[in-house]
C-alpha cells in the first residue's frame, strides 16, 4: 500500500494511512450509520428547529400586522431587514469562491471543503432571500419584481439597483443550487450502491438520476461542471457588487462611494470563510474528519480570511479618508458625529476591532492552526460583518442632509426574533445536511488521492477483488 | 454493493419527469395568465341579473332615449349616476303600468326604498375614476362600455384591467379622433356634445350611414384608431384641451 505521507507535494491535504475504501467510509458513514449522530446533533437540531419556529411565528405576525411591527420607519426605512439580507448574502460567497474560482484555478485543496461550503451558500441565500421579500410588505405580490407580461401593463424599473438585486440574487441561488446538485450526483450514486436499506436505495437512486459512472457520464459531467464553474465565477464578484449598488447608487452620505463594490465583495468572502471555518472545525472534530479537512486547509483558509480582512480594513480607512478628502460637509459630519462619537459610536469601534484588529492574529503561523483562537476570531468576524452593515445602513440614514433625519433607529422585538429565527433556519438546514447528505465531496477527494499517488492501489484493489 | 432497485427503464421515466418538471411551472403560469384575461375572471360580455330585467337595447336603441336622461351626472361628476325610481316612473306611471316585470319598480316607488341594482362596471377602490373628464374630452360611452345600445341585459364591455386603461392613457390620440366626421357635420359642437351626437346620428341616419370609426364604436369593439387622419384629429383634441400626455400615465393620475 502506497502511503500518502510519503509524498512531499500537497502532503497534508489527506493525512493518515488511507485507501479509496477508507475515504468512502469516512464520509458515507455519517449517512449510512445514523447512530453516529449523538446528543450533540440532537441538541443543536432542537435549538435550530425551535428558532425556526420563532421565525415562523414572526413571519406570521408580520403578515398579520404588517411591517409596522419592525423598528424601521422614516428616516431609517431600512433596518434589520436589509442589514440581515446583506449579511446572509455575504456569508454565501465563500462557497461560490471555493467551488467556482478555486476549481477553475485547479486548486485541488478545495475538494474536501467545497461541498459543505456550497451547502452554506444555498442555505445562507435562502435566509437572505426571505428579507427583501418580506420587506416589500406584501410578499404575496413579490412576483411583481420579475418582468413578465401582466394585466397591469407594468414593467419593473430597470434603472433601480433593487431590480438588479432581484436578478443577481435569483441567478445566484439557482446557479448555486444547480452546481451543488450536479456535484452531488456521483456521490449520490456511491450512497445508492452502499445503502443497505430500501429507503436509502430508492432516495439516493432517484437523486443519482441513473449515474453509472460510465466514461460518457464522466465526460459529460466534467464538461458541465466546468461550464457551471465558469457561470458561477462572475457571480462571486457580481452579486455583492450589485448589493453594494443598492447603497452606492444613492446620494446618502457614506453610501455614495466607488470603493463599495470591491469592499463589499472582499467583505463577503471574508465573512464566508469565517463561517466555513466556524462550521468546518467542529465538523471535522466531532465526526473524525481531520484526515480530510486537515490543518493545512485551515491554515490556507485563515490566510484568505486575513487577506480579504485587510481589503475590508483598507475600505474602512478609505471611508475615513474620503469623508475628509471629498470636502463634503455631510460626509465629514457623518464620520465625526455618528461614527467616531455619538450613540452608535461603540458599534463603530467594535466593528474596527472585530474586522480590523482581531484577524491580524492570523499573521502568526501558530494561530492559523490553533482551533480555539480560530473559532473565536471567526465568531468576531461574523459579528463584525453584521456590525459593518449596521454602520452603513441606520447610521447613514439617521444622519442625513436634513435635521428631520436626526432620529435614532432602534430594532423592535420582532426584528431580533426574525434574525434569530433565520439563524435557527440556517442551523436546522445545516444539521439536516450533515445527517443526510455527504458533507465532503467523496469522489473529488478520491480523485485528489489518486493524483497524490494512490494510483497503485486501484490496481491492487481491483486485483484483490477479482 | 447491493442489488439495484431501479431498472434501466427508470432512466426514461426520469427523463420524462424532468421535462414535465421543467414544463409544469410554465404551463401553470400560462394557464393562470389566460384565465385572468378570460371572461371567467373579467366578466366581459357576461350579462348580470338585475332585480328588474332592464334592457338598454330597448330603451336606448329602439326608443332613442339619451344616455343622460337616466345617467344624469355623467358630464359633471365622477359617477355617471344610477337613475332613481322616480326617473323610471316618469314614463312607467303612464305606460306598462300593470306589467308584472315592473312590480319591483312600483314597490320601490310606493315604499320609498330604492331598487338595489347589481353593479356591472366597477373599478377597485384604489382607482379614482372620473366620468366627467372622460366625457368632456370627447370619449364616447361605447369606447369603454361596449355596445350598450345592443345589450338586453347589461354586461361589461371591457375588462377594466390596468393594461386596458393604459392603452388610451399612453396614446390618447388613438381614442379621441373618432369624431372627426361628426365634427365636420357639427362644427360648433364640443367633443363632449359629439360624444352623444353619435347616438343621435345613429337614430336619424341608421347604422349603414355611419363612418367606419363610428360603426366600430356602435358595434362596440373599438380598440383605438391607427390611421393617420384619425390620429391627427385626436392630436388636435389633445392639443386644444391641453391634455398632458406626458403625465397621463403617471401613477398618481388614477391612484392618489
Amino acid at each position: 500500500m502506497a502511503k500518502v505521507q510519503d509524498r512531499k507535494l500537497n502532503d497534508l491535504l489527506i493525512t493518515g494511512d488511507q485507501t479509496y475504501t477508507s475515504i468512502d467510509s469516512s464520509v458515507d458513514r455519517l449517512i449510512l450509520n445514523q447512530k453516529l449522530h449523538g446528543k450533540g446533533w440532537n441538541i443543536l437540531f432542537l435549538i435550530g428547529i425551535s428558532l425556526t419556529g420563532l421565525l415562523g411565528v414572526s413571519i406570521f405576525w408580520l403578515l398579520y400586522q404588517g411591517i409596522g411591527i419592525w423598528g424601521n420607519n422614516v428616516p431609517s426605512a431600512w433596518g434589520f431587514d436589509i442589514i440581515n439580507f446583506v449579511w446572509w448574502i455575504g456569508i454565501g460567497h465563500a462557497g461560490t469562491l471555493i467551488s467556482a474560482i478555486l476549481l477553475l484555478m485547479r486548486q485541488q485543496w478545495r475538494n474536501s471543503i467545497n461541498r459543505f461550503a456550497e451547502a452554506m451558500t444555498i442555505f445562507a441565500v435562502m435566509c437572505a432571500g426571505l428579507y427583501p421579500i418580506l420587506h416589500t410588505g406584501r410578499p404575496w405580490n413579490a412576483y411583481w419584481l420579475f418582468p413578465y407580461p401582466n394585466i397591469l401593463a407594468m414593467w419593473p424599473q430597470f434603472r433601480s439597483p433593487l431590480m438588479w438585486d432581484v436578478a443577481a440574487v435569483s441567478t445566484y441561488f439557482s446557479v448555486s443550487a444547480v452546481f451543488w446538485f450536479v456535484g452531488l450526483i456521483p456521490d449520490f450514486a456511491t450512497l445508492r450502491d452502499k445503502s443497505t436499506n430500501k429507503y436509502g436505495k430508492v432516495i439516493f437512486g432517484t437523486l443519482a438520476m441513473g449515474w453509472r459512472g460510465s466514461n460518457q457520464h464522466w465526460h459529460r459531467y466534467e464538461q458541465m461542471y466546468l461550464l457551471l464553474a465558469g457561470l458561477s465565477t462572475p457571480l462571486v464578484l457580481s452579486v455583492h457588487s450589485i448589493v453594494s449598488f443598492d447603497f452606492a447608487i444613492s446620494i446618502v452620505p457614506g453610501w455614495n462611494v466607488t470603493v463599495f463594490p470591491p469592499y463589499f465583495v472582499a467583505g463577503a468572502v471574508f465573512a464566508g470563510f469565517a463561517m466555513v471555518m466556524t462550521w468546518g472545525l467542529p465538523l471535522r472534530k466531532f465526526y473524525n474528519l481531520k484526515h480530510l479537512i486537515t490543518d493545512r486547509h485551515i491554515d490556507w483558509m485563515c490566510k484568505i480570511t486575513l487577506a480579504t480582512g485587510l481589503i475590508v480594513f483598507y475600505g474602512y480607512l478609505l471611508e475615513i479618508f474620503y469623508s475628509w478628502y471629498s470636502g463634503n460637509f455631510y460626509e465629514f459630519k457623518l464620520l465625526m458625529k455618528t461614527r467616531f462619537t455619538g450613540i452608535y459610536a461603540p458599534m463603530y469601534w467594535l466593528l474596527i476591532f472585530c474586522n480590523g484588529i482581531a484577524p491580524q492574529i492570523f499573521w502568526v503561523p501558530k494561530y492559523r492552526r490553533h482551533e480555539p483562537t480560530i473559532i473565536v476570531v471567526c465568531f468576531l468576524i461574523s459579528v463584525g460583518m453584521w456590525l459593518e452593515r449596521f454602520v452603513i445602513i441606520p447610521m447613514s440614514l439617521t444622519n442625513n442632509y436634513l435635521p428631520s433625519s436626526d432620529k435614532p433607529y432602534y430594532p423592535s422585538f420582532w426584528d431580533v426574533a426574525m434574525f434569530t429565527g433565520t439563524i435557527g433556519l440556517f442551523i436546522t438546514l445545516m444539521m439536516l445536511f450533515i445527517r443526510f447528505l455527504p458533507v465532503i465531496n467523496i469522489f473529488e477527494v478520491k480523485d485528489l488521492f489518486y493524483k497524490m499517488g494512490g494510483k497503485k492501489e486501484i490496481v491492487e484493489e481491483v486485483g484483490a477483488n477479482s | 454493493m447491493g442489488s439495484q432497485v431501479f431498472k434501466p427503464s427508470a432512466n426514461s421515466v426520469a427523463q420524462v419527469a424532468i421535462i414535465c418538471i421543467a414544463a409544469g411551472p410554465l404551463l401553470v403560469g400560462l394557464s393562470l395568465a389566460a384565465l385572468s384575461r378570460s371572461p371567467a375572471n373579467t366578466k366581459v360580455n357576461v350579462p348580470k341579473n338585475q332585480p328588474v330585467p332592464f334592457s338598454h337595447q330597448h330603451h336606448n336603441w329602439e326608443l332613442g332615449i339619451d344616455c343622460r336622461y337616466c345617467h344624469t351626472s355623467v358630464e359633471k361628476s365622477a359617477f355617471a349616476g344610477i337613475p332613481s325610481t322616480e326617473t323610471c316612473m316618469s314614463c312607467h306611471s303612464q305606460i306598462w303600468t300593470n306589467s308584472p316585470l315592473l312590480e319591483p319598480v312600483r314597490q320601490s316607488f310606493e315604499t320609498g326604498t330604492p331598487i338595489v341594482w347589481n353593479k356591472v362596471n366597477k373599478v377597485p377602490d384604489f382607482v379614482y375614476f372620473n366620468h366627467s373628464i372622460h366625457v368632456n374630452r370627447g370619449l364616447n360611452c361605447n369606447t369603454c362600455h361596449g355596445p350598450v345600445n345592443d345589450m338586453h341585459i347589461t354586461a361589461k364591455g371591457n375588462s377594466f384591467q390596468m393594461a386596458w386603461c393604459l392603452q388610451c392613457h399612453r396614446n390618447p390620440e388613438r381614442y379621441l379622433g373618432w369624431s372627426k366626421d361628426l365634427h365636420k357635420e357639427h362644427p360648433s359642437d364640443t367633443p363632449r356634445q359629439l360624444a352623444f351626437k353619435l347616438y343621435w346620428k345613429l337614430q336619424t341616419k341608421g347604422k349603414s350611414n355611419l363612418s367606419p370609426a363610428e360603426t366600430i364604436l356602435v358595434n362596440g369593439n373599438f380598440e383605438g384608431a391607427d390611421d393617420q387622419a384619425t390620429k391627427e384629429a385626436g392630436r388636435e383634441i389633445v392639443e386644444k384641451y391641453g391634455i398632458k400626455t406626458q403625465q397621463l400615465a403617471d401613477c398618481g393620475v388614477c391612484h392618489r
